[in-house]
């Protein structure tokens, strides 16, 4: 059962900020689709292998190789703010 | 259960406590390109001169392996004498910092590339050995640059994508001392490889240190503290001796440890609670779906062990055994692969093996350690010095002057018989000259003569000395004494 | 001369003929696409001119509507959310470049459900799109912009993306032809993430020898997505002949359900007689896991999503949210507030339940186990294609809804992709394309499903069946 604390839990993970009215709507959400999900606990799934993948494709690299970066003009076109030819961002505390 | 000898006991009242340590060392590879994308991988370009849409983490963008981070993860993983995985994923680690374009660092999860190793090394006069849990491979993080004046943080993304190898001890260590030269040993091992400078100050190596305490005779493993920012290893030895009085003092007045990570203040030698990232250690691993998985082959593994140099202590060994070096000098040489190498291309060119290890122990060293540069910098080839070094043997110049223009060779490129010719150094070991010269001085200090002949022998380096006056440093000393010698004898 | 809106091959054929010349027909679609965007609102953003790239190989220079969610250079590229407000990407996705080398023009950015969450294009942060059957309706989704612009001839054709039925589903409601290409056929550089392992781009086109058109395309390896497949391109146009004598399609009883529309049933057994009246040998299977697709569906890609979804932070790019009093930290307060205007709800909701079921303690029990499940579902349709060639279904249980009729319940929302949502998690390709209509005159799409790389006998079987009936040439009229 999901429950507000979880709602919140998961809302900070995920850096999402949840106001109290919406949370109980999410929780009910979430758990109406949980409940859903619930199916496949119906399944025998010992010893079956997991899918990731869904291609059986492997060993795909690339060459130690350098290829152009972008300009400093395509690098910043997008920056929300910049410094210098840094990217600026409220402070860190550590 | 004893704690291993050397390992800090904390005695207090009737409770002692045993440390256990654990080290995450992070090792940037020095491959040309980043672990995912094709952009250079070089430390000290100018902010985000390096950097393309992946690994900016730009929305749409995909990362691929560079083939050359995956076969240097191989060779950590073999030279820390781990098992190879055959199968290799890599997993995402979700988590938020700004330094982590995606929000996400891809990484290894359940599948490393290597676990299961050990390194074994010299420590406090016994042989110590630590197992390595697993090396995985990441992609470091970018760099954040705290700018008050600004009141802001700014972002340089080049070091984003730096191929890292991840190499996990388990927790073997018991004192700040056993770290230490577990770290010492490590970065040894590791610079033999040639796939990183292991560098602490350009922070192509860091670590991080688990540490925690239990009470003697305890197995279960006390609640760790994590230690960063350490900028050396002496930094890490005193940040660990810091955190264990810290952690007794709190357990002894009954206070309890509680899982933290806590940054090392090197200038006030103190640890503080890292604020922003305490709630993330929910990291949410899943397997990446961007990139395929990789299955090794018995023969790509093999091929990179073939490929995989002699290691420091199977050197220490053998140049010990083969040339007849004594320990504490054979540890010298080694801790420089080139110097190493460099020694038995000189041990080719000239027999007498301990002679060559004293010139490259003290004279070579001196050369580089005075120009600060690598031995591989030195333009001194074996060839030189072995030529330099037989010059003194057969009395062509003395042994001082022989260090002295080692310098002047170094900087010259010139051989040993041009520099000896050019700056007329040969010594003079004529016989009728130094006798020429011995009568002239016996003659002019007939005082000295009585006490010598008095008994007092030790006053024939007097004679010596004025004689080399005489002939400008160019006298044969060896020569000289023998003929006082026998003069005195006769007479 | 007013070109009317006609497909790429008819087109096509008109200039080689000498009868219009590229700039005409751009033109034609261009001032369309305008004209009708108030109607339909298929279009976030129109360009305001056709502009013809300096392409490699002109091969068919046509206006193409882009989904909002492939990067194109210097472009808004969105994905219908506020939180991309503002971004432009500094490079083409790589079915952008092939599009330009191929001489396409992008005619502007097709609307979508944000992020692609969503089976209605009403999840768009930027309004709804509108059927262009019947207004009152949606057009399906996540690609119901796309869908709408190629059904209502404000565009020759369309790219699209389908993480679970996004572009098949779509092309159902609007009565067109949609593709889902196996996974790894075509590059997803450049496609702004959902669920990695599922997403795929395709076309979406008035017919299915346009559907051939630009796959050729679109189709083929590409070193910079490690998930994309080196296999040679067959020319898909040669695939285009009307013989299934012989062909072995399978029906799959899972995919006939109660609470099916009694007019898609009856259309998609109507199809399956058209197509036996050619010859081929129609057998039910059974694909045993198909009800437990949904569930898989919906953990897999949600947590993929949340993971994918975790770069929109507002550090580099897009919207940036900073509030003025500080609650936690400035960087925690900027990611939180951020994140918490970009978003629309359903994007909120899939994230948080992403969120969850990788969350420690519950990984074995979701996202593991539904790993396992996706094994079993794949497994089933390897064993079919032992014994069928092209499983056959109808695309979604129901033609178009009403605008609002399941915003309000997201399990109704997410169950309407039911039939689409096993070919994803098989990575298998599969079809759209349109098969009879409704009492409502709304269109009935039927669903063709095949083995990995076999894009070949769908499109085979497709136009077969195509040139049997005369569905296709029906268009919506506005």
């Amino acid at each position: 059962m999901i429950d507000k604390k979880t709602v919140y839990y998961v809302a900070a993970l995920a850096r999402l900020r949840i106001e109290d009215a919406e949370a109980e709507r999410f929780a009910r959400n979430l758990d109406d689709i949980l409940q859903y999900i619930d199916k496949l606990n119906k399944l025998d799934v010992d010893g079956v292998r997991p899918t990731s993948h869904v291609l059986a494709v492997e060993n795909v690299y690339r060459d130690d190789k350098v290829l152009p970066s972008l300009s400093p003009e395509e690098a910043f076109s997008f920056a929300v703010e910049q410094h210098e030819r840094h990217y600026k961002v409220p402070k860190v505390i550590e | 259960m004893v704690s291993a000898p050397g390992g800090l006991m904390s005695q207090t009242g009737n409770m002692d406590f045993e440390t256990v340590i654990g080290l995450e060392v992070h090792l940037q590879l020095k491959t040309q390109t980043k672990i995912f994308c094709g952009c250079r991988n070089v430390f000290g370009s100018e902010a985000n001169a390096n950097v393309c849409p992946v690994c900016l983490g730009l929305p749409g963008s995909l990362p691929v392996l560079n083939r050359q981070v995956l076969l240097d993860g191989i060779k950590v993983g073999l030279a820390l004498n781990c098992d190879i995985n055959r199968f290799v994923k890599f997993d995402r680690k979700n988590y938020y910092y700004p330094d982590l374009p995606k929000g996400y660092q891809i990484s290894q999860y359940d599948f490393p590339i290597a676990k299961k190793g050990w390194l074994e090394f010299p420590c406090e006069g016994r042989s110590k050995r630590v197992g390595i849990t697993r090396a995985h491979l990441e992609e470091d993080a970018g760099k954040l640059i705290h700018d008050d004046r600004l009141n802001c943080t700014l972002v340089d993304y080049n070091r984003t994508g730096t191929p890292l190898v991840e190499i996990v001890s388990e927790p073997d260590m018991h004192s700040p001392q056993e770290a230490y030269d577990y770290l010492t040993a490590l970065k040894l091992t590791l610079s033999y490889l040639n796939v990183s400078d292991c560098d602490m100050e350009k922070g192509s190596l860091r670590c991080d240190a688990n540490v925690s305490i239990r009470p003697v005779g305890q197995t279960k493993l006390g609640t760790k503290a994590e230690l960063k920012n350490m900028n050396s290893f002496s930094a890490v030895k005193r940040a660990v001796e810091h955190e264990v009085e810290r952690q007794t003092r709190l357990v002894l007045s009954g206070g309890q440890v509680v899982q933290e990570t806590l940054l090392w203040d090197d200038a006030q030698s103190i640890t503080v609670p890292m604020r922003s990232k305490e709630d993330a250690h929910d990291y949410r691993y899943f397997p990446e779906p961007d990139l395929v998985p990789f299955t090794l082959t018995a023969a790509e593994v093999e091929s990179v062990q073939i490929g995989l140099p002699e290691l420091p202590s199977a050197k220490l060994g053998r140049i010990r055994q083969s040339y007849g070096i004594n320990e504490y000098d054979a540890t010298i040489l080694i801790q420089d692969r080139s110097l190493a190498d460099f020694f038995e291309d000189c041990a080719r060119l000239y027999s007498d093996y301990k002679n060559i290890c004293n010139w490259i122990n003290v004279a070579v060293l001196k050369e580089i350690r005075s120009r600060k540069v690598g031995l591989a910098d030195l333009p001194l080839k074996p060839e030189t010095l072995a030529a330099l070094i037989q010059r003194v043997d057969d009395g062509t110049i003395s042994n001082l002057v022989g260090k002295d223009i080692l310098s002047g060779l170094v900087d010259s490129g010139k051989s040993v018989d041009t520099v000896i010719a050019e700056q007329g150094l040969a010594q003079i070991s004529d016989d009728a000259a130094l006798e020429k010269v011995l009568d002239e001085v016996i003659a002019a200090n007939p005082k000295t003569v009585a006490e010598v002949k008095a008994g007092k022998t030790a006053a024939m380096g007097f004679f010596v000395g004025q004689a080399m006056k005489k002939m400008q440093g160019k006298a044969n000393p060896k020569k000289l004494n023998e003929m006082l010698t026998r003069r005195f004898q006769n007479g | 001369m007013s070109i009317p809106a006609l497909s790429a091959h008819e087109l096509m054929a008109l200039m080689n003929a000498g009868k219009a010349s590229k700039e005409e027909i751009a033109a034609a679609y261009f001032e369309r696409a305008r004209g009708l965007n108030s109607k339909t609102h298929a279009f976030l953003r129109l360009e305001a001119a056709p502009e013809f790239p300096a392409a490699t190989s002109v091969t068919l220079p046509l206006p193409i509507a882009m989904k909002d969610n492939i990067c194109v250079k210097n472009r808004l590229t969105t994905c219908a959310s506020k939180i991309l407000d503002g971004f432009r990407p500094p490079y083409d996705a790589c079915v952008v470049e092939k599009i330009k080398a191929s001489g396409g023009v992008i005619i502007g950015s097709a609307n979508m459900d944000e992020f692609a969450f969503g089976s209605s294009t009403e999840t768009s942060s930027y309004g709804i799109t509108r059927n262009p059957w019947d207004l009152e309706r949606v057009p399906g989704g996540s690609s119901g912009g796309s869908a709408t612009a190629v059904a209502a001839g404000q565009a020759v054709w369309a790219l699209g993306s389908d993480t679970g039925g996004s572009i098949r589903q779509p092309a159902a409601f609007c009565g067109i032809v949609g593709m889902k290409p196996t996974y790894g056929r075509v590059s997803r550089y450049g496609l702004i993430a959902f669920g990695s392992s599922l997403d795929q781009i395709g076309p979406l086109t008035q017919d299915v020898t346009d559907c051939a058109m630009l796959l050729n395309i679109i189709a083929g390896y590409d070193r910079r997505d490690s998930t994309s497949v080196d296999k040679p391109v067959p020319d898909y146009t040669q695939a285009l002949v009307r013989d299934v004598k012989g062909l072995r399609i399978g029906i799959p009883k899972e995919y006939f359900i109660d609470g099916m529309q009694p007019a898609v049933e009856k259309s998609v057994r109507e199809a399956i007689e058209v197509l036996k009246k050619q010859g081929a040998v129609v057998k039910e299977l059974s694909l045993p896991h198909t009800e437990y697709a949904v569930a898989t569906y919906y953990i897999v890609a949600t947590a993929e999503a949340s993971s994918n979804l975790a770069r929109f932070d507002g550090v580099q790019y897009g919207l940036r949210v900073v509030p003025d009093k500080t609650r936690k930290s400035p960087l925690v307060d900027m990611y939180e507030a951020t994140r918490e205007q970009g978003f629309g709800d359903e994007a909120k909701r899939r994230i948080m339940l992403g969120t969850y079921v990788l969350s420690s303690g519950y990984y074995d029990a979701y996202y593991l186990r539904a790993q396992k499940v996706r094994t079993l579902i794949k497994r089933d349709f390897e064993q079919a294609f032992g014994e069928v060639d092209v499983i056959l279904s109808p695309t979604a249980p129901t033609t178009a809804f009403k605008v609002g009729e399941k915003l309000a319940d997201p399990l109704a929302m997410y169950l309407s992709d039911i039939f689409t949502i096993p070919a994803n998690l098989a990575g298998i390709p599969a079809l759209s394309l349109p098969c009879g209509f409704d009492d409502n005159h709304l269109p009935v799409g039927l669903q063709l499903m095949a083995r990995p790389f076999d894009e070949e006998t769908l499109l085979r079987v497709a136009f077969s069946y195509e040139q049997a009936t005369a569905w296709y040439l029906r268009r919506a009229v506005l």
